[in-house]
């Protein structure tokens, strides 16, 4: 019996069994291609299906393809769509997909979403089509309020997670909280920070308390610190705490038995929120530093100067630390010398416009890498940066997986020596082998890229802002990244050479994004000629526009088979957005006005 | 459009909305070096780089923080505790490809917008109070009630309550307003 025919008399079950090791779901897609036999077992045995853009498949076909679906991941408008590049309305619409998934996955248990439109009555059927509905991730969407919030907590019996990340969440009143199950629920992670509004108190401290089994905890900048400490209180075994509102007078009872019940929280591991919170109130939490692996004081203005160094210094087990610029490069010093397990790290700006005496520079990357190596990701955002700094900061960390430096004022050279930052950047790339995801900012040239292009072969998301000189920068890229899945582009002269450089790369990557850049209508009507397995859309709310106005304020649908615009003769005009991605799904037809497919 | 007789006694709201001419596109640097219009190539020079930091030319989407941080800087700028964030209008200009947007709230007066605009646009400058240049163009604004007016003749604070959007247009078009 020769060796590799053996596999073929192998039961179904054996082979199910088998696969069922597998859990990297890019090795589950490999293994279905194989042949067709396998391709049955795997979808049929498939319980996670991640779709990192949701229109690259029609929904209907990836339930049907996977019935016995547990678990699903959906990712929906582009990345910048964080930043308001994207027109409200574009799309990203989960509604298709619940409704799929209700006719064809009724084991689904937990759903992912990031970045896209969720509507109160996709919440509604949500909460009915899955009787072992479990958990509700939601990062970045919008299109709900607390009703379909409500609805969940009604009619999901056995949920156990909710989790709402930086949501735009419309806010009808805080009764949802009371439509939790009477009896003991089975919640295990709560998160509403993001939610503006008010929180009914006693609603909240009766679900903590039938809730014996919650681990996290992450309430809103409406619960306050005598809540706060009622609700620690019933939960001394919490592991992820979100605090509320952190005003309150040091001598107050609140404030005592906030220290008393963080006390005996043993097994609390990561900490967030601290709103509005007061030097006093951080007396409280240094007992519980000596164990945390997370600390988020991004949303904590008042927490700086000594008040920080005093936290932080405690905090030697940290793995993931996220602070706003304002502790400087003093505080950051002090991370250095006090959280030697540091992996993570993200500083955020607290002023857009001014460089206070306080914000950090490159001395405080510089101190955070020779003090912290085991550093593989980093977020930094600071207004200068010097080609010498990231020379060494790559040098003391050649382990980064993400690295990601924005330099608040666009274009800005190395302030040491008046030049790019490209051999800075490009020293990053050279160290850091297992680089995945990239951002760069500040002054470059197409240097950078040719650097990025050459020694970034692991990378798979890249982020430019205003940088480059011609299309060769970008061409570098395409040509040399092998595993590049994301592109996105924003403010840089690249233009219809470097976007026609190597069409065929499109379709080995997830998407490209290009906006306020020099392409123009000809070229991106060649990507879609040359390319059809892409969707190759453009977004020009102006034309749309003048359309409007030229009906006086009468908004004529402009349906994606109209090609009026798109082929009244000037094809040299640029184009103000581009969005390609790989497809099987074929032409959107949920298309806004503003958006063409060419 | 009525009541433009006050026009001329605005001289100083006019020439604060003064425009020069040049293709579209936000380019911090140039507004330093002389009015060249293109973008630039080659590396900049330093020295307008530190004029740039202190003049606040706004990118839309920069930098790159998720709107609940952005939420949570404006309400730490402003002095009194103001929730209700930025005043954002859209900006078109005839003949450029995309529109621009630009928080009113942030600015002090026609002056600054007159100098955000040019840094965005480039476009021509506009004539004294005796006219426009034929190739010249103008600032001008939706109000609440939907009527197209220029912009300059109202007081800062009830210009930024009112203004719905702004559109730079073609002088000739312009014309009709004064």
């Amino acid at each position: 019996m020769k060796v590799q025919s053996a596999m073929f008399y192998f039961p179904e079950e054996v082979i199910e069994h088998i696969f069922s090791f597998l859990t990297h779901h890019p090795d589950r897609n490999t293994v279905s291609t194989v042949c067709k036999a396998w391709y049955k077992i795997e979808r049929l045995s498939r319980r996670e299906v991640f779709v990192g853009n949701c229109y690259a498949i029609r929904p209907d076909r990836a339930a049907a393809r996977f019935p016995g679906l547990r678990s699903l991941t959906l990712k929906g408008k582009p990345h910048f769509a964080d930043f308001d590049l994207v027109p409200p309305d574009w799309g990203g619409l989960a509604g298709p997909w619940i409704e799929a998934m209700a006719r064809s996955c009724p084991n689904l248990e937990e759903l992912r979403m990031k970045r896209m439109v969720v509507s109160d009555e996709s919440l509604e059927l949500l909460a009915h089509a899955f009787p072992n509905f479990k958990a509700l991730v939601l990062v970045s969407c919008e299109g709900f309020s607390t009703d379909g919030l409500a609805a969940v907590a009604r009619s999901c019996k056995s949920l156990r997670e909710l989790d709402l990340q930086e949501n735009e969440i419309e806010d009808r009143g805080p009764r949802w909280l009371n439509s939790f199950p009477d009896m003991c629920t089975s919640l295990v992670s709560l998160n509403f920070a993001c939610l503006k509004g008010e929180v009914n108190l006693k609603s909240l401290e009766r679900l903590v308390c039938r809730s014996p089994n919650l681990k996290c905890l992450r309430l809103n900048r409406a619960v306050p610190v005598e809540t706060l400490a009622k609700i620690m209180n019933q939960c001394p075994n919490l592991e992820d705490l979100g605090t509320g509102s952190l005003l309150a007078d040091q001598f107050s009872e609140a404030y005592v038995s906030l220290i008393s019940a963080l006390q005996k929280c043993k097994k609390l591991r990561c900490l967030s929120g601290f709103w509005d919170a007061s030097p006093l109130c951080l007396l409280a939490v240094y007992p519980i530093c000596a164990n945390l692996t997370g600390l988020n004081l991004s949303y904590a203005p008042t927490v700086q100067g000594q008040d920080f160094i005093n936290l932080i210094q405690h905090c030697v087990k940290l793995l993931r630390l996220w602070v706003l610029d304002s502790v400087g490069d003093k505080g950051l010093a002090v991370v250095a010398s006090a959280c030697k397990e540091l992996q993570e790290l993200r500083v955020f700006p607290s002023d857009l416009f001014a460089a206070g005496p306080a914000t950090v520079t490159e001395e405080g990357l510089v101190a955070i890498s020779t003090g912290c190596p085991k550093l593989n990701s980093l977020l930094y955002f600071c207004h200068s940066m010097t080609n010498s700094a990231l020379i060494t900061v790559s040098k003391n960390c050649p382990n980064f997986t993400r690295f990601r430096l924005c330099i608040l004022e666009p274009r800005k050279p190395d302030p040491a020596t008046n030049e790019p930052l490209d051999e800075g950047f490009g020293a990053v790339v050279k160290t850091c082998k297992n680089l995945r995801r990239f951002s760069i900012s500040g002054l470059l040239t197409d240097q950078v890229f040719y650097y990025i292009g050459k020694y970034a072969k692991a990378l798979e998301m890249l982020s430019i802002a205003f940088a480059g000189d011609t299309d060769q920068g970008m061409t570098y890229v395409l040509n040399g990244c092998k595993n590049l899945r994301k592109l996105e582009i924003r403010d840089c002269p690249f233009g219809d050479g470097a976007l026609l450089a190597d069409v065929t790369k499109y379709e080995t990557m997830r998407s490209l994004w290009m906006s306020s850049c020099d392409i123009s209508l000809r070229g991106c009507k060649a990507l879609a000629t040359k390319m059809p397995s892409l969707n190759v859309e453009i977004i020009n709310e102006w034309e749309a526009e003048m359309e409007e106005n030229l009906n006086n304020g009468v908004a004529e649908v402009i349906s994606n088979n109209n090609n009026k615009h798109i082929n009244n003769g000037n094809d040299e005009r640029k184009v103000e957005k581009l969005y390609v991605y790989r497809t099987v799904g074929g032409p959107r037809t949920d298309a806004p006005d503003f958006v063409w497919t060419l | 459009m009525e009541g433009k007789s006050s026009y001329g006694g605005n001289m100083e709201y006019l020439k604060a909305t003064e425009l020069k001419l040049g293709p579209p596109g936000i380019d911090i640097l140039q507004e330093a070096t002389s009015g060249v219009s293109t973008r630039p190539k080659k590396r900049a020079v330093t020295g307008p780089i530190e004029q740039h930091t202190k003049s606040k030319v706004q990118v839309v989407g920069w930098p790159p923080v998720r709107p609940q941080r952005m939420n949570s800087f404006r309400a730490r700028r402003n002095e009194t505790v103001d929730e209700s964030g930025g005043v954002y209008v859209k900006v078109s200009m005839d003949g450029a490809p995309y529109l621009r947007n630009i928080d009113l709230k942030i600015l002090h007066g026609y002056k600054e917008l007159r100098t955000i605009l040019e840094g965005m646009f480039k476009c021509s400058s506009l004539g004294g109070a005796e006219g426009y240049d034929e190739e010249g163009y103008a600032i001008t604004y939706e109000d609440k009630d939907g009527d197209l007016m220029l912009v300059g003749d109202v007081p800062w604070e009830m210009f930024v309550s009112s203004c719905k959007r702004l559109r730079i247009m073609k002088g000739s078009e312009a014309r009709g307003l004064s």
